[in-house]
């Protein structure tokens, strides 16, 4: 399968008064051509500074580290210059965000907002040409009364209904690759079913790549193709959806699948958090990033790095537990 | 009223007045009852905007309510002055849903948590709080050294256990929980979840515990009581809420929980609900959930359903029943 993108060895860090954050220490992965990529982890793992690395929407104090990759339609993005960022930006690749009020303008009506996006690539197009288009895009992600919304301004909307706007304006360029960042976090559920819909719809019918990011492996079961799941910077886990969920090959993914709260959930039955709280990084850990919080963990978890085992075609997961070398007392991925 | 009622609302009622000469409201909260035994916990979940936590509020009185009572261990409190309000905070306290809005960041943990305490003259000087704050600290999981340091140094898991640890610390016996967990990781949700059940257990006291998480409010709450637009769909046991739920809103809304199971999730013939909640300025006329509703019938635009017993301890508002 052709891959759209492909991320090697990413390393991304803050240079702060308090040190130098190591938000991502070393991540690949790919997407591939038409599908759903999910990105679990939770705040702090380095999964939002992964996906804002690929635009370099990252700010003055980050800083892409030397020998990272990030290739897109085999174009380095890491090379090009600010201008030719720009170009690929809401065109090539879209982003939507966790919060939809802070990344509309509250003083421009939500249509021209979205004819902006349009007009920014195809300055060719006329304005009724772009009026049209928001019409048929505001149709397309079911904004009631699209004539109406064209005018009103991002107050005036719910915030699934700006969720909406976003996406409106994120596709407006039939991107190639759409970069979701926690985009139903702050909805309810009932709007979080109605976007999730919306997603795989687009999907279907545009061959959009998407990457989806979020804490919630509930939500990536319902849509995405393959998942990563990241902690402390590093992915520890990846695979695709069903072998993630029947054969999870890691004690962090193991912790958040348990932690998902069950509407059949035995009342009497605890519920199973992991305990304490992720590692600081301006000083990560030397060994594996969960070791602290890990119920498995041995001496070496805390020391050293474990590498990648290959579980199987797609499917590897960084734990000293899977080196042949381990023991089997204690240890969750072995039977004997 | 029985003896071990900890908390009673009759008919509460908040609107908030927009615009006086032209009569806009907005109707927060329309006519809500329910009760909390001693030891128990309400559930309220509902989408953004039902008045779930305007509902709270009013009944900490942070809101002086339009209509209807409040009962707190049998006294009435609806119409009390803020002053004689006070001796009850201690009964009362409450938890909010953002850990990191709630907590002074100019105070250090020692003194947010004791700061309940100096204020109802328990102790008389920071130098005091010690004895208390410690054992508190370590009641929530956090260390006495976390007391010196300042609220931003804190992970959201961790701050959520702070303003626990402040809410707790003058031994309340009902504790309004207001979107604790809505702001946290799923696998940070749980640990605090524990906590709060763990102390409930130990010191029998009372939770009204509002989310919209359907799933977490079904495992913390004795009683689930489904709000939308300001008026109770239905309330029943917790059990009784996924198993045999009956207000259309109510089976909306579990359809819409994702199911952590990519096969199943695959199958999934349940749908959603369609559209968003509408304003409250100007509510439907009859069931106020009726536009977005699969089942509408004539008489549902028409007439406002009551909330009846359709089994024993089993209400519902809504003119399928």
């Amino acid at each position: 399968m052709e891959h759209i993108l492909e991320i090697n060895n990413l390393r991304t860090s803050f240079l702060t008064g308090n040190g130098e954050v190591q938000a991502v220490r070393g991540v690949t992965f790919h997407v591939n051509q038409g599908e759903i990529l999910g990105i679990v982890g939770e705040s702090g793992s380095g999964k939002s500074v992964t996906s804002m690395s690929i635009l370099q929407l990252l700010g003055s104090t980050a800083v892409i580290k030397e020998g990272s990759s990030i290739l897109f339609e085999n174009e380095e993005l890491t090379k090009l210059k600010k201008k030719e960022l720009r170009a690929i930006r809401g065109e090539k690749i879209s982003m939507i965000f966790q919060d939809p009020m802070s990344s509309l303008n509250p003083l421009i009506p939500v249509g021209r907002q979205v004819e902006e996006m349009i007009s920014e690539h195809h300055p060719e197009k006329k304005k009724d040409e772009l009026k049209a288009m928001v019409l048929e895009l505001f149709d397309r992600v079911k904004i009631p009364e699209p004539e109406k919304r064209y005018r009103s301004y991002p107050h005036e909307f719910s915030g699934g209904m700006r969720q909406r706007v976003m996406i409106a304006m994120a596709l407006a360029n039939r991107p190639r690759l759409l970069i979701a960042d926690e985009p139903t976090t702050a909805l309810d559920v009932t709007i979080q079913d109605q976007i999730l819909k919306q997603l795989r719809e687009l999907q279907r019918d545009y061959g959009t790549s998407i990457i989806f990011i979020t804490h919630d492996l509930g939500v990536v079961a319902e849509l995405c193709t393959r998942v990563a799941v990241m902690y402390g910077g590093l992915i520890m886990e990846e695979a695709g959806i069903d072998e993630i969920f029947e054969n999870p090959r890691h004690p962090y993914t193991l912790g958040l699948l348990a932690a998902i709260p069950d509407i059949k959930q035995d009342k009497n039955k605890r519920l199973t958090p992991i305990e304490g709280t992720p590692p600081d990084m301006t000083d990560p850990p030397a060994g594996c990033p969960f070791a602290a919080r890990c119920p498995y963990a041995r001496n070496i978890c805390a020391v050293k790095q474990p590498e990648y085992v290959q579980i199987s075609e797609g499917h590897r997961s960084m734990c000293w537990l899977l080196d042949g070398r381990a023991p089997a007392g204690n240890n969750p991925f072995r039977k004997d | 009223m029985s003896e071990k009622t900890m908390l009673e609302v009759r008919d509460l009622t908040m609107h908030f007045m927009l615009n006086k000469s032209k009569n806009l409201k907005v109707h927060a909260v329309d006519g809500i009852s329910f009760a909390i035994p001693r030891g128990k916990t309400l559930g309220l979940v509902g989408e953004s905007g039902c008045g779930k936590s305007t509902c709270a509020r009013t009944i900490i009185r942070i809101y002086d309510p339009t209509d209807g009572k409040i009962f707190l261990d049998g006294q009435d409190i609806t119409r009390l002055s803020q002053k004689e309000l006070k001796p009850l905070r201690k009964k009362m306290q409450m938890i909010f849903q953002d850990p990191y809005a709630s907590l002074n960041a100019r105070m250090v943990v020692r003194d947010i948590i004791a700061e309940p305490l100096l204020a109802h003259g328990i102790i008389h000087s920071k130098k005091e709080a010690g004895e208390y704050v410690y054992p508190m600290l370590e009641r929530v999981g956090l260390t006495r050294e976390h007391a010196d340091r300042y609220a931003h140094e804190f992970s959201g898991g961790q701050r959520q256990r702070i303003g626990i640890a402040r809410a707790l610390i003058l031994q309340p016996e009902l504790v309004i929980c207001d979107e604790p967990i809505s702001a946290l990781d799923v696998s940070i949700q749980a640990q605090v979840v524990n906590l709060l059940k763990d102390y409930q257990e130990e010191k029998g006291i009372s939770y009204l515990f509002i989310a919209h998480d359907l799933s977490m409010v079904r495992y913390v709450s004795d009683q689930v009581g489904v709000m939308y637009l300001g008026q109770m769909a239905e309330l029943c046991e917790a059990e009784e809420i996924y198993r045999k739920p009956l207000h259309p809103y109510t089976q909306g809304l579990l359809g819409s929980i994702p199911i952590p199971n990519p096969k199943l999730a695959r199958e999934k013939v349940t749908s959603g609900i369609q559209g968003d909640i509408p304003s409250p300025v100007n509510p439907p006329e009859g069931c106020r959930f009726c536009p977005r509703c699969p089942y509408a019938k004539p008489v549902c635009s028409r007439e406002t359903p009551r909330l009846k017993e359709v089994s024993p301890g089993h209400q519902v508002a809504c003119h399928l029943y």
